[in-house]
Parts: structure tokens; C-alpha cells; sequence
């Protein structure tokens, strides 16, 4: 149950990235081989959030495929639904190239008041 | 609290120790702040940006009136990442080859650890970072069998992060050329995500857990650079197929090593022991190579003691 920790690390990151600011929008990426469940995190977040800069924040998650080679027959970017995926060719030896993204992408905040630093 | 395993996020990891080292009375080195890289000495967290790298700001194309969006793009696992990047420089600079060991619990890392020490401990230091989620009974046997420990425990976390394995090493009398054991979090889900900055992953299963875990927890099996089938000497009494088991596992890592092994029995241990001690003779091998190079900043604070014979970091610097 690592995601109480993943979604402890994003909001310490949103803290010390826009300090001082109300934050109402959090956008992550958690690709759909990244190893870490979106649900559980969306579980966690309201939690963990409370009493920070983005307490009470939307949180909204993009789930991209995984993706993948094989190192073996050389396929290139097929869609792959494991971490342990299989090349249709039977080979394991398979390079996951995307879905395994675990990033904030952007946060929106509310606009601040005239005479604030920028 | 978390729908999975009911962590509670307000329960801080503790540092039990460390049990003080019953084997050797040299004069450790140890980690100290300003051994930290210059990111983590000025108290920045590692890979973080500083004060003036603020993010752009951006008036937001949708959501509310008058919000703005910041592009942030940050791995969330950066600052884990970023202080294992540390960890693993600090031990290739002391000749320390650190080992995070994983597996469920009860498939007998401890018991694989303690024979280790006793067969091994003679021939090159030993310290353990123990992590469990309560309690010190791991690090009392641990200390029995000889070596030093220092025991994590994670509150109701489930696996160890590289800030925890960091505080370990800060609290361990650690002389360079040191072979450090992780005993992580008996969990072959959680501890898989996260780096230490260790220089080997070795996952254990035994043959009562059945063949097919490397099937059903891929992703602990594929970070493995060996995989150990323990309790070899219980095979007469379980329905356990080593040929499926091995098959799963080279599905989930085609690179990894595997052995057959009884930590309890001694069966299979002088494969076990021979891996570690090629694995000591590539990090030996990557540090002369570094040293004919670079200078390091950091000398031995007694080089004199028994163990520079195994820190050749820097008894062959220039």
C-alpha cells in the first residue's frame, strides 16, 4: 500500500512548488503500468491534502496504456496491459517505453490578488 | 485511512539503535551533514528546486474564472529517487556494497541474513538495516548472529524508502568496504517501487509459498537482479514446482539469477555467498577504476584499521 506515500510525495511537492497559494486543481499522470492505483490514491488524497495548500483540491488523473518493444523480434510500440508483458512472438525480454509515467502534470491555483509577488 | 492495508499517514518511521557493534571497535565513519551533496546541505530535499526556480504560471485555459495553471511535469517519486542517487554515490565512494533483500513475510530473510553473517563476517563487515513495521525481534537476532544493526520501524508504513535507508546509514557504525543487508518490509507488492540507492535487489520466496508468486507479484520479481528459492530442505513435504517456478521468474526478469537454496539446512548458501562476494569484486573494480581519476574529498578516518584492506576506494587513490 505504497500509495498513501506516493500521494504524501505529491503533496509535498505541490507545497514547496506553489507556497502560499490556494490550489484547486491537481492534474497527475499515473500511467496504467506505473505500478501505483489510481483509485488508492484518489482514496488518500483529501487526507493527506488537509491543512495544505491543496486541501479541498479536484483531483483529476490521466491513466495513459502502457506501452512496449520487444528486445527479441524487435516489435516497436505495442500496447501492453501488465508490467510483465509478453511480445506476441512469446519473448519477455520486453522494454516498457510508456504507461509507466507517475507525475504531477500541472496544478491550477486561484488567481492572486493585485500587489502579490508573481 | 488507506483502502488497501489501513496505513496511517500521521505515523512517522522510528530509528530503533543501533544496536551497538558487540565485533569491532574501530572508528566508524560516519554520515555527516556535510558529507550531504551541496543540494541537501543548504536543507534543500534532494532534486528539488530551489526558491528561485519557481514554476511558470500560466493563466488556465479551464476550470474556474481567474485560475492560472502552473506546469509543474515532476516525477512524483523524484525526491525518493534523488536521495537514493545520493545513497548509492556515498556507498561507491566508501567501497560499501549495499543489499536490499525482499520478499514476503516468513520467507526467511532473516534466517538467510543471520547464516550470512555468521559464514561472512569474518572475511568482510557486515551491517544490517532492519525494517519491519514494529518492533525489534528481527534486530535482536540479527545482533545475536554478530554484526551491527540498526532497526527501522515504519509505523504502519509498508516498505522502506531511500530517506529511511539514508537515517539508517547516518545511525550505523559503517567502516568503507562494508557489506550492508536491507532486511525491507515483508511485502512483495510496495518495496518494489522504491530505490534505495542499494547495489543489488535480491527477492526471496520459498517452496511452502507455492511456484506461482513471481506469476501473481511481477513487479517485485522484475526488479530483481537474483531471485532465491528458499527452504529447499521442505520439498519432500510441499507440492512445489521449482522448473514453473523458475519459468515465472524468467518471465517477470529474463536477467535475474536464480538459486536453490536452505538458509536453514546450509544447502545451496556457497552459490549465495560466492554471488555476494562477486558482486563485492565489481564494485572493488568500479571504484579502482574511479580513483585512478578522481580525487576523494573524504578520507578514511583511521587508516589504520583492519578493514582498508577492503576499501580499495581509497588505498589506491593517487
Amino acid at each position: 500500500m505504497h500509495e498513501l506515500s506516493v500521494t504524501q510525495g505529491i503533496v509535498e511537492m505541490i507545497s514547496d512548488r506553489v507556497p502560499n497559494q490556494r490550489v484547486l486543481t491537481v492534474n497527475l499522470t499515473i500511467g496504467q503500468v506505473s505500478g501505483v492505483a489510481p483509485h488508492a490514491v484518489r482514496f488518500c488524497f483529501d487526507l493527506v491534502a488537509a491543512g495544505t495548500v491543496a486541501e479541498g483540491a479536484r483531483l483529476h488523473i490521466d491513466t495513459p496504456p502502457g506501452r512496449a518493444r520487444c528486445r527479441s523480434c524487435g516489435q516497436d510500440d505495442f500496447v501492453i496491459d501488465t508490467p510483465l508483458p509478453l511480445c506476441g512472438c512469446g519473448s519477455a525480454d520486453v522494454e516498457v517505453i510508456g504507461g509507466d509515467e507517475l507525475t504531477v502534470a500541472s496544478v491550477e491555483v486561484a488567481a492572486k490578488p493585485k500587489g502579490m509577488r508573481k | 485511512m488507506c483502502v488497501t492495508c489501513g496505513c496511517d499517514g500521521d505515523a512517522r518511521p522510528r530509528i530503533v539503535g543501533p544496536v551497538d557493534p558487540v565485533r569491532r571497535g574501530d572508528d566508524p565513519v560516519r554520515r555527516d551533514k556535510d558529507e550531504r551533496d551541496p543540494a541537501r546541505a543548504d536543507g534543500r530535499h534532494a532534486g528539488h528546486p530551489g526558491p528561485g526556480d519557481r514554476p511558470a504560471i500560466v493563466p488556465s485555459g479551464r476550470g474556474l474564472a481567474g485560475a492560472q495553471l502552473v506546469t509543474l511535469e515532476e516525477r512524483v517519486l523524484a525526491k525518493n529517487d534523488a536521495i537514493a542517487a545520493s545513497n548509492r554515490h556515498w556507498l561507491a565512494h566508501q567501497g560499501i556494497l549495499a543489499v536490499n533483500v525482499m520478499s514476503s513475510p516468513g520467507a526467511g530473510k532473516t534466517t538467510l541474513l543471520e547464516r550470512t553473517i555468521r559464514a561472512l563476517n569474518a572475511e568482510w563487515p557486515i551491517a544490517v538495516v532492519e525494517g519491519d513495521q514494529e518492533g525489534v525481534l528481527d534486530a535482536d537476532r540479527i545482533r545475536a548472529s554478530g554484526a551491527p544493526v540498526v532497526q527501522v520501524n515504519t509505523g504502519d508504513g509498508c516498505h522502506l524508502d531511500a530517506e529511511m535507508f539514508d537515517r539508517g546509514l547516518r545511525t550505523l557504525p559503517l567502516a568503507p568496504g562494508t557489506l550492508v543487508f536491507v532486511e525491507n518490509v515483508g511485502n512483495l507488492v510496495c518495496p518494489a517501487l522504491f530505490d534505495l540507492g542499494e547495489g543489488a535487489r535480491v527477492v526471496v520466496t520459498a517452496v511452502t509459498e507455492g511456484e506461482d508468486k513471481p506469476a501473481k507479484y511481477p513487479r517485485m520479481f522484475a526488479s530483481a537482479d537474483l531471485v532465491l528459492i528458499n527452504k529447499c530442505d521442505l520439498l519432500p513435504h510441499v507440492d512445489f514446482d521449482a522448473a514453473a517456478c523458475e519459468r515465472h521468474i524468467r518471465l517477470a526478469s529474463p536477467r535475474a539469477e536464480v538459486m536453490v537454496l536452505s538458509a536453514r539446512t546450509g544447502e545451496g548458501l556457497s552459490a549465495w555467498y560466492g554471488w555476494l562476494r562477486h558482486r563485492r569484486g565489481h564494485r572493488e573494480a568500479e571504484i579502482s577504476a574511479c580513483s585512478t581519476h578522481h580525487h576523494h574529498p573524504h578520507p578514511p578516518t583511521d587508516p589504520t584499521d583492519s578493514l582498508s584492506a577492503s576499501a580499495p576506494v581509497e588505498s589506491s587513490a593517487p
